[in-house]
């Protein structure tokens, strides 16, 4: 599939969730980094709300490509996790607790009042959408870098995400993150009609994406210096198309931006963003980590194709899923105001006493015969049996019950 | 395999990820079953026309995003302890059993999806097809549990792979996810927990409002939807814990002889309730002469395999052990006589109970249902110990070699607690917000 070896294709997998979530995730972290920087006063305010309004129906489905991630490289290649997990534990734990701040800080708004309470909220938002974005891509850098040996938290446990090249892609990591919800944010405001949003973001875009620019360059430096196999291996064919690609769709972003073709925009900034990854990953390949290839790294073949046979047949229940969650936010479904239809009654009150009775009754016998064949029983299919028989006692029971739910 | 490492802190590591545990599996039952009352909630609306249910529904689905935020951030926690603090296990079996987490995964990426959908789409979508948004929730809730405790139940009945001069090969995780002896007791008794913490923790809610007074057609409503479920699942769950019991005696004897205290393997092994664990018998509790080989085994004379079959350093802490399996099933079975008490009010007098008594034990049993959930917990897992693949890993070969755990442990502790704070301010925050507000939602831009 796709000129790629079998015990290569979860990674192959792997790569594209890490894509998505640098996407998607990322937008959702920029957004609270705009929380950050919006300063105070009543256009902050505005600034806050809308990046929350943005981001606020899709955060969950965007974060679970993390949790894809780990699962697949877990499952996949479970010695390169393991060793992973465990010399980078300082770094997840800190990307875990901003996650864990994004979560409580979402579901606190939901309950909040008053401009005191939002902006402290939106505060405990932008914490998280620092941290957590640092925080992993300062771990993806402690990769890069090759200072991730194999073995039970082999390395060291804080310069391995603390180092020249973990803090540059960790400071890369905001300010994209930053550029791409800015392009998506001022995209969202346009197609909405709200001018001034768009506007201020805009401008936002502009300036995230220069700095981001500068970055890159400055950064490549760093790199160079500080980790010269996978610079060396960036820096030449086939990374180098990938980094080029990268930064060319960046400057394209910066130019459709600039022309207001926001939607345009929206399209290379991911691109930008998945060419860095792309270059990444073909820079480090075969290499796992340092003395483990991809190929020593994976797990027994019938493991793989069944873990590839779960992704491909999950896709198909997952792409259409977030397809329609994507297309009534972007159509500004959620935004629209909210109509209340009243319902005329389907169907009058079903059933009278007698057949609450016989439900009842029913649920009565249901539940004598499971209960008998789940204690009695002593092997699979009499539990089997059981356990249906009381499954129906619970149906039939609300069914029986459900008459009285609103009677006075 | 990586090589056996020292680790000073293996305790403090166990607790960490007890506590991790302990906060996220309450929320879980609420991402099991709460969407499932939402949903009759708003079904009822739906069928009658009557305002009282959908202004119950969108009350409901407020608090069902929170707690589902909350669940989504401390299960991230989870995932990253599991190679945080168990690389040996990762690294060793992650082929084995990871593919259940794969495929867990996509449940929880359906039920964000939708959680996203069906919140955001109050009243903005036509009601048929809000409501239908909302059943993808409800059955992705089910199919994670399925792949999460396949997890745990391999755990707890390893199969599915050998072991070659300590190497593992010839892994099949189908079998050893989807067939081992436990997942179907596991399975079917998380899932009747999860709907009994949620139904009684609600129902409590609304009991704490009657018993102050506060109690009209609304009030009636919110309590009898989430109790009903929970009343009906409780005497279920009586017999699914006996099932359970039977095949852990087959399968894990030492778990049940620390489960009873049992010391020597004997025949006609005595019940005892309540009462301590030491020098290998139970002192101070009440015996049933027994009454253990009968229930475990269905005969009077059946023997009973004490802790004495294995060495010392193969037992898991009896005490703990023992008094969260008691406290378990204790409180389950108060929580299978209240139910009975409320079916036979509903059935026999066409009425919800109204004596206080009630109502005050109904105030109890929401938080005595989450005890007994994690009672519930620590007796299978605690039970486990010192295993961590049952019999084939132990918990020390499965622990990270990194320094530091008590400091993670103390920051996540301190987290933690926050967001317990924070749950419990925002449920008393939203439990408070006028019904008006409710009925007219406001625009999402809007916020505040």
């Amino acid at each position: 599939m796709l000129g790629l070896d079998l015990y290569e294709l979860p990674l192959f997998f792997a790569l594209q969730g890490v894509v998505l979530y640098a996407i998607l995730a990322g937008a959702d972290f920029g957004a609270g980094i705009w929380q950050l920087l919006a300063g105070r006063g009543e256009r902050a305010r505005r600034i806050r709300a809308y990046a929350h309004h943005s981001m606020a129906p899709v955060w969950e489905a965007n974060h679970v490509w993390l949790i894809f991630v780990l699962v697949v490289v877990w499952t996949g290649y479970p010695v390169a996790f393991a060793s992973l997990a465990s010399t980078l534990a300082v770094a997840l734990t800190a990307a875990g607790l901003g996650i864990v701040l994004r979560g409580v800080a979402y579901a606190l708004r939901s309950a909040s009042a008053g401009a005191a309470e939002l902006r402290a909220v939106d505060t405990m938002t932008a914490v998280g959408s620092v941290l957590a974005p640092f925080a992993l891509a300062a771990a993806a850098g402690g990769i890069a870098s090759q200072r991730v040996p194999v073995g039970n938290a082999a390395g060291d446990l804080w310069s391995s995400w603390l180092n020249p090249t973990s803090i540059m892609a960790g400071v890369l990591a905001l300010l994209s993150s930053a550029y791409l919800a800015a392009v998506y944010l001022a995209a969202d405001a346009r197609r909405e009609g709200d001018e001034e949003m768009a506007a201020t973001f805009r401008v936002r875009a502009l300036v995230a994406g220069s700095v981001a620019g500068v970055a890159t360059i400055a950064g490549a430096l760093v790199v160079r210096s500080d980790a010269r196999w996978i610079f060396d291996r960036l820096v030449d064919t086939p990374a180098l198309l990938s980094v080029a690609l990268s930064l060319l769709a960046g400057a394209a972003t910066l130019v459709l931006v600039a022309r207001w073709r926001l939607d345009a925009a929206r399209v290379s900034a991911a691109v930008a963003v998945a060419a860095v990854v792309g270059g990444w990953a073909l820079a480090q390949n075969p290499v796992l980590l340092p003395g483990l290839t991809v190929r020593q790294a994976a797990a027994p073949d019938n493991v793989l194709v069944l873990l590839v046979i779960v992704i491909l047949i999950g896709g198909l229940i997952l792409f259409p899923s977030l397809g329609l969650l994507f297309r009534l936010v972007l159509r500004g479904s959620f935004s629209a105001e909210p109509h209340v239809e009243r319902r005329t009654p389907l169907a009058g009150p079903t059933g009278g006493l007698a057949a609450t009775l016989t439900a009842t009754r029913l649920a009565g016998a249901c539940f004598a015969i499971g209960a008998a064949f789940l204690v009695l029983g002593d092997s699979g299919w009499p539990h089997a049996i059981g356990v249906a028989a009381l499954g129906a006692f619970i149906v039939l029971g609300l069914s029986a019950l459900a008459g009285e739910d609103s009677r006075e | 395999m990586f090589d056996p490492v020292q680790q000073a802190y293996l305790l403090e590591a166990r607790q960490m990820q007890a506590l991790s545990f302990a906060v996220h599996i309450p929320l879980v039952c609420f991402g099991i079953a709460f969407p499932a009352m939402v949903l009759r909630a708003e079904w009822l609306w739906m069928r009658t026309g009557d305002e009282v249910y959908r202004v119950l529904a969108m009350r409901w689905t407020k608090v069902m995003v929170a707690l589902f935020a909350c669940g989504v951030v401390t299960g991230t926690i989870l995932s990253f302890e599991m190679g945080l603090l168990w690389p040996g296990f990762m690294g060793t079996f992650g082929a084995v059993f990871g593919l259940g987490f794969a495929l867990e995964g996509f449940s929880f990426f359906i039920e964000a999806i939708f959680i996203g959908i069906y919140v955001y789409g109050w009243n903005r979508m036509s009601p048929r097809a809000h409501f239908l948004s909302g059943i993808p929730i409800v059955l992705a809730g089910l199919t994670g549990s399925l792949f999460v405790l396949a997890v745990n139940s391999w755990m707890n009945d390893p199969g599915g792979f050998t072991v070659r001069d300590g190497r593992i090969t010839d892994v099949e995780p189908i079998t050893a996810l989807f067939r081992n002896g436990h997942l179907g007791f596991e399975l079917v008794h998380m899932y009747l927990a999860g709907f009994m913490v949620t139904g009684f923790l609600v129902a409590a809610a609304y009991a704490v409002g009657r018993l102050r007074g506060r109690w009209g057609r609304y009030e009636r409503i919110a309590l009898t939807i989430p109790l009903t479920v929970a009343a009906l699942a409780a005497p279920v769950q009586v017999l699914v814990g006996d099932w359970a019991a039977r095949e852990v005696a087959k399968t894990q004897p030492t778990k049940l002889a620390a489960l009873e205290g049992v010391g020597d393997t004997q025949r006609g092994a005595p019940l005892h309730l309540l009462g301590w664990y030491r020098d290998g018998e139970v002192k101070a509790g009440i015996p049933i002469p027994k009454g253990l080989s009968l229930l475990a085994f269905h005969d009077p004379d059946a023997e009973v395999q004490g802790l004495d079959a294995v060495p010392e350093a193969d037992r898991p802490p009896v005490n703990v052990v023992r008094i969260a399996f008691q406290l378990m099933v204790s409180i389950g079975t108060f929580l299978a006589a209240l139910s009975a008490w409320y079916l036979f009010a509903r059935t026999r007098r066409k009425r919800v109970p109204s004596g206080r008594w009630f109502y005050r034990l109904l105030v109890l049993a929401g938080p005595a249902s989450v005890i007994a959930l994690i009672s519930g917990w620590v007796t299978t897992e605690v039970g486990r110990q010192p295993w961590v693949v049952y019999e084939v890993m132990r918990t020390e070969e499965a622990v990270t070699a990194a320094q530091g755990i008590p400091v993670g442990y103390a920051t996540l502790a301190a987290f933690y607690a926050c967001l317990i704070a924070a749950v419990a301010w925002i449920l008393r925050r939203l439990a408070r917000a006028p019904m008006a507000t409710v009925a007219e939602p406001k625009r999402a831009l809007g916020g505040g």
